[in-house]
């Protein structure tokens, strides 16, 4: 361990700051900090041996739940090699709905995260913008897929749900209104003081070391690393799409803010393009249930970077291994070097700003009446009135924001 | 000549490959088996003269009487070269590449706590990603260890 004797401070696994369990033991000379070792694992819940003693179609279903909000990257990535090892050809519709989610699950990302980070700087306003403004990405993902998070629209060989004409108007319409909000924030991002202030030269990562430390997606873009799975190794229909690979050379925080917002105008490039050109056919090809001897590697570009899944399969229905390599672990070592030499105070901002993986909320309230101690449930709607109704009688105006 | 090929031949002409040892298996895969002891020299020249600057990930297997370590490594434009090696059981070590990918420490550390590979060179830290009261010896990605059932369920 570096910086053994420094002051040191530890910050977690627990603790009321942090969304999720996490080791950080700081070595502080004032509050500057000299060096951070970071444990992980807190999280390691045993999926890859799991998915060894499950069959593959049960396998889909609990890569799809190691993330809450890349949920449809890891199963993607998963079904991909599982599909490469099994010689499937996938259906050309099916291709196009597997990259229409995806692109709409890394808006409804890159919006949360614009979200935190306003809330990390204490700019808690452009949280609540933003995410209103998700709700618009998270709603056409519930009428798509059923679902706010975790999908379930892969099954090995193509997806489970099509998309019908009125929908994809639907989309449209929301992509519209989503390119218009996006448009203000990259305005606000360009002229507003207090984040080109809070965030400039915040969580430095040199180009260089974007590149030798191995880190991925928005982080390294931001770096000026062009790398993007979908343009390098392109997968599911990005071949047949175009779309710009987003790069920016500020190197820090506001950076990484600047290249996901223009990230989100071309996610409604490339969704504009699929649904124009979304050709007619079949869903999915009949996957067999025991998968012949084989490996595949597979990549894809998620939210926060690249995905990796490797599968080698035995000829029976179940894997003899998976491996995943989800893009904030390839980021780590990126955290380490911003931290160095930086202010304390610059810690959250820095460690949201490779936007680990966050816990999405579920959409249903369970709620016991005490009086009778009967359970209830809540719909998303029921709820939302709910909420209204209760800020209204504390006497807040709704009128400007329910349309 | 596809890129694929041009690396394979290359490889080749470097290294006393077999055929069988090399193999694609699609467009921008590439699949190697190499020696433990040639590793790093295999490793080295994809590195430098191949262009490989990306460490994807890095994979045990566990493989019978051996353990297996996957390399997976990819150039920017996309082809990946995937170079495996293979250890005994009974003494399992390798040596680390941490020199070369300092994001490849989380990756080895795994190696080391679920399958119980010992990695040279690695600087000493936090383990990854078991807790730290986890009983020695215990690898759970070996095949021959199974999850301790508890109250039956």
């Amino acid at each position: 361990m570096e910086n053994k004797d420094k002051f040191r401070i530890p910050i977690g696994p627990q603790h009321p700051a942090l969304k999720e369990p996490e080791g950080f033991s700081v070595a502080l000379k004032g509050e500057k900090i000299m060096g951070v070792d970071i444990r992980l694992g807190y999280n390691h819940r045993g999926i890859e041996k799991a998915c060894e003693e499950r069959p593959y179609i049960q396998d889909v279903y609990l890569i799809e739940r190691v993330c809450g909000i890349c949920s449809h990257s890891h199963s993607t990535c998963f079904v991909q090699a599982v599909e490469e090892i099994a010689g499937l050809q996938l259906p050309k519709r099916a291709s196009y709905i597997r990259t229409l989610i995806a692109e709409l699950e890394r808006v409804h990302s890159h919006l949360l995260w614009l979200g935190v980070a306003g809330h990390e700087i204490g700019f808690d306003t452009l949280l609540m913008y933003t995410w209103r403004d998700r709700e618009i990405v998270m709603d056409i993902l519930a009428m798509l897929t059923g679902n706010r998070v975790n999908y379930g629209v892969n099954v090995i060989g193509g997806v489970k749900r099509d998309i019908t004409p009125s929908q994809i108007q639907d989309v449209l319409k929301g992509m519209d209104l989503l390119e218009e909000r996006t448009k203000y924030y990259i305005d606000l991002a360009m002229r507003e003081e207090t984040i080109i202030k809070r965030l400039s030269g915040v969580g430095v990562l040199s180009h260089e070391e974007a590149l030798s430390l191995g880190a991925v997606g928005p982080t390294a873009r931001a770096s000026g690393v062009a790398r993007d799975t979908r343009r390098d190794d392109p997968y599911a229909a990005y071949a047949e799409v175009s779309f710009n690979v987003i790069t920016d050379n500020h190197n820090d925080v506001y950076g990484r803010t600047v290249v996901r917002l223009k990230e989100l105008m071309e996610s409604y490039k490339i969704i504009r393009q699929l649904l124009k050109n979304i050709p007619d056919g079949p869903l999915s090809v009949k996957a067999p249930r025991n998968i012949p001897a084989g490996e595949a590697i597979s990549r894809y570009e998620a939210p926060r970077g690249e995905d990796v899944h490797y599968v080698k399969s035995n000829g029976t229905e179940m894997p003899e291994r998976v491996k995943v390599r989800a893009p904030t672990l390839a980021n780590v070592q990126a955290v380490k070097q911003m931290l160095k030499d930086r202010y304390l105070a610059d810690m959250p901002i820095v460690i949201a700003a490779i936007d680990p993986c966050f816990s999405c909320t579920d959409r249903m309230v369970t709620v016991q009446n005490f009086d009778t101690g009967n359970h209830e449930t809540i719909s998303w709607d029921t709820l939302r009135v709910y909420g209204i109704n209760w800020h209204k009688d504390r006497g807040v105006d709704f009128s400007n924001v329910t349309k | 000549m596809p890129a694929e090929e041009n690396i394979i031949k290359q490889l080749k002409e470097k290294f006393s490959i077999a055929d069988d040892k090399i193999k694609t298996t699609r467009q921008r895969r590439i699949f190697l088996e190499v020696e433990a002891g040639d590793f790093r020299k295999v490793f080295d020249f994809a590195l430098k003269q191949l262009k490989f600057v990306k460490l994807c990930a890095i994979t045990g297997l566990d493989e019978n009487e051996k353990l297996a370590v996957l390399y997976h490594l990819a150039q920017d434009e996309g082809v990946i070269l995937n170079i495996k090696i293979s250890v005994p059981k009974e003494k399992p070590v390798i040596k680390t590449i941490t020199d070369k990918f300092s994001v490849a420490d989380a990756y080895e550390r795994e190696l080391v706590d679920l399958f119980g590979i010992d990695v040279e060179g690695l600087k000493p830290g936090f383990r990854y990603p078991l807790p730290d009261g986890w009983p020695a010896g215990q690898y759970p990605l070996r095949k021959d260890w199974k999850p301790e059932v508890k109250n039956g369920k």
